[in-house]
């Protein structure tokens, strides 16, 4: 028998690989849940790695409280199906504790502060691993992200301090208060896991799907049309068909014009589609180095 | 569809990061924001045309220097393909990171400028593919519109390369005359070279046949973790949980775990609600087994009939990567797979001059350094030869103090 795997069971077995990876070589891993595809694909590949044992981490969820409702919905449900533990970070929490000031404006978005949300809950829990659902093809900055991303305790990425990888072994070592980001879609893009959860059948936020919403257009993108936009007589709005190629904060992930109500729709659109998945997230386009900046601050 | 990873070897000047910008641009697998940003930047060519180096850099010092400092992966797919590139510099002082690049990759494209030749640096870039292991070469002789596409001069650089490839031993090498700023026979054919009868390089990559190890003499399975649930309903089940590194695993094969030296059979394999009969190299899979012996993480699962090397004193290619010396006083971690223990260096053999390919007597080990010692580790490592099976022949070496990766060793030889 002379046959190699196919290439989205090799990207399967190799999340599972880091997955286990990580369950053997830390003590206190926690998986970083934000209701979006990729980590609910993670999610996925865990009860792969792990059933029919628990999984051995807690799922995360940073909840900014600028959610679409929808991911809330789903993650409850969720949540209620795997009977796994969920430990929620609340944003408006490090606000009301003075730790962090909302931005103003209207183009206010709560996505900076949630790194000190994530950072407090990380010290909080002691957690020494964070699994996540990050991809080298999001964004330039990402193509060098390594698979196991060793942060210091201020959840800072230094570039020129990031281990080699060679083979398939990785290096998890830590001292006091450091924290190391695992990333196993790593070699996955954004195609490989829409066709992965054609393939197993995974359940999505309804919001990935064409639906008709109240929409109003900002900085020449269209947005859900919420009153955490800030929004005023200026903002004119319209009902149009649309669905969300990426699920971050309602203040500030954009929508696109579509008719795939159907998964196999989504993937045909994507297949042609000339708009980059982050180029529709405007916290990216700030700057040329946005994503590099946020990662040095402690991001995700 | 298959994935293939393959890396490129080259210097910023001999056009490499242009010629996978072209792979990118020509294969459509560039989103329309990226080509906008592409237009938009300051930097051209000198006939005005886009730089597409620009798709490849990735960190902000690379983008103000010009020049990358780090390996980076990109992903691209055809009809017939999907294809993780590892970019890594051409320079000398990146040695450890086209180490790393090259240590997961199946092929190497190697870069040649038609202008120079093979030169130092052509030298050093095949020894390393070589030194990994990396089975498949394909030589791009780029800049070819630069030599007025002259067969002559195409001609001379294979007949120079071929020497090189018997020196460092590199048996598969496909030549293409290339290019990457003119996209002659990157994805098309090439309507400048009509001398040229072989494949452009994009149709090579989707065609060529990839090795594969799914024999039984090479199987082994690294256990990373055991799945115990201990529930009322599942209260004896005992899953051995982790990725068949190389060769195949049937239900009923006799096993020995080592290094403890047990035997069993195995009585199940699963993966979630799957039950397969067969586990094939790079598949994760939970393997049960018939006996009720004692099994854990770091453990290997090997084929009774074929078993490997067991060893704590093992002679071993190095490559050193970090920028505190190797210290022979110095207690290390050494890491392969699953499994980690202490370490020391025993004695230096030697160190290589990668631009030369001469053996130097040495003691110091520095930065990007590659040469021969050996190692000896406080329990045994379960490995086969590099030479023999990569996926179970490479460990690395860790700074117990400072915790990085400070070497990557290529498991060679006995030395007991």
């Amino acid at each position: 028998m002379n046959s190699h795997l196919d290439y989205l069971d090799e990207l399967e077995a190799e999340a599972i690989y880091i997955l286990r990876e990580v369950a053997g070589q830390f003590e206190r891993p926690a998986l970083l849940f934000s209701g979006g595809k990729d980590s609910i694909t993670l999610v996925r590949l865990a009860e792969k790695a792990f059933r029919p044992g628990k999984f051995p981490f807690p799922l995360v969820h940073i909840d900014t409280g600028h959610n679409f409702a929808e991911t809330i919905v789903y993650r409850d449900a969720m949540i209620g199906r795997l009977n796994e533990k969920l430990i929620i970070g609340y944003v408006q929490d490090s606000i009301d504790e003075g730790k962090v000031i909302e931005q103003q404006g209207k183009n206010a978005s709560r996505n900076a502060l949630q790194t000190v949300t994530l950072l407090d809950t990380i010290a909080k829990h002691k957690f020494d691993a964070c699994i996540g659902g990050a991809r080298r093809d999001e964004e330039k900055a990402r193509a060098k992200e390594r698979i196991f991303s060793v942060r210091d305790e201020f959840g800072q990425w230094d570039p020129k301090r990031q281990r080699p990888e060679l083979w398939n072994i990785y290096n998890g070592k830590t001292h006091k208060g450091e924290n190391v980001r695992v990333f196993p879609i790593s070699n996955w893009t954004e195609l490989d896991v829409w066709n992965y959860v054609r393939r197993e059948k995974i359940e999505l936020p309804s919001i990935y799907f064409a639906h008709e919403r109240e929409t109003i257009i900002r900085n020449g993108q269209l947005m859900a049309a919420t009153p955490f936009l800030n929004m005023d007589e200026d903002d004119i709005i319209e009902r149009r068909n649309v669905r969300f190629r990426t699920v971050g904060d309602m203040t500030c992930t954009a929508a696109v014009e579509s008719d795939a109500y159907l998964i196999d729709d989504i993937i045909d659109e994507i297949s042609v589609s000339k708009i980059s998945e982050r180029g529709a997230r405007m916290d990216d386009k700030v700057s040329e180095a946005a994503m590099e900046d946020r990662k040095k601050g402690g991001y995700f | 569809m298959d994935i293939l990873k393959f890396i490129t070897a080259g210097s910023v000047d001999d056009g490499k990061s242009t010629l996978i910008g072209r792979l990118l641009y020509d294969s459509d697998s560039i989103l329309t924001d990226q080509l906008e940003a592409l237009h938009s930047s300051n930097r051209k060519n000198d006939d005005g045309s886009i730089d597409l180096a620009i798709l490849t850099d990735g960190l902000k010092a690379e983008r103000e220097q010009g020049i990358t400092i780090d390996v980076a992966y990109k992903y691209f797919q055809t009809e017939k393909r999907k294809f993780i590139i590892a970019d890594t510099p051409g320079h000398i002082q990146y040695t450890r990171n086209m180490v790393t690049g090259a240590s997961n990759a199946t092929l190497a494209i190697i870069l040649i400028d038609a202008r120079k030749g093979v030169i130092e640096q052509t030298i050093r870039h095949s020894y390393l593919v070589s030194l990994l292991g990396i089975q498949q070469v394909v030589v791009c002789v780029n800049k070819m519109d630069m030599v007025g596409y002259s067969e002559d001069v195409y001609n001379a650089i294979v007949c120079d390369y071929q020497k090189l490839a018997a020196k460092v031993e590199l048996k598969n090498v496909y030549f293409i005359p290339v290019s990457a700023l003119k996209g002659d026979n990157i994805v098309h054919p090439s309507v400048n070279i009509n001398w040229y009868m072989g494949e452009a390089l994009l149709p090579y990559l989707e065609n060529i046949d990839l090795p594969v190890d799914n024999g039984t003499e090479h199987a082994r399975l690294p256990v990373q973790w055991v799945i115990r649930p201990q529930t009322d309903e599942l209260h004896d089940y005992r899953g051995y949980a982790g990725r068949v590194s190389s060769g195949s695993f049937k239900v009923n094969d006799q096993i020995t775990v080592l290094p403890s030296g047990f035997t069993s059979s195995i009585s199940k394999i699963e993966l979630l609600d799957k039950e397969p009969t067969v586990a094939l190299a790079g598949m994760s899979v939970t393997v049960h087994l018939t006996d009720d012996i004692d099994v854990g993480r770091g453990d290997v699962l090997v084929n009774t009939n074929y078993q490997p090397q067991i060893s704590q004193l093992i002679e071993s290619d190095l490559c050193w990567m970090d920028t505190r010396a190797m210290d022979t006083n110095q207690t290390y971690f050494i890491q392969h797979n699953s499994k980690v223990t202490r370490c020391k260096i025993q004695e230096t053999l030697y160190k290589v001059n990668i631009n030369t390919l001469e053996k130097e007597d040495s003691d110091e080990f520095k930065l990007n350094d590659i040469g021969r010692i050996i190692i000896k580790t406080a329990e045994p490592l379960v490995f086969d030869y590099y030479q023999n099976n990569k996926a179970n022949g490479g460990a690395i070496l860790i700074d117990s103090r400072t915790n990085l990766t400070v070497g990557a060793l290529m498991l060679r030889a006995m030395a007991d």
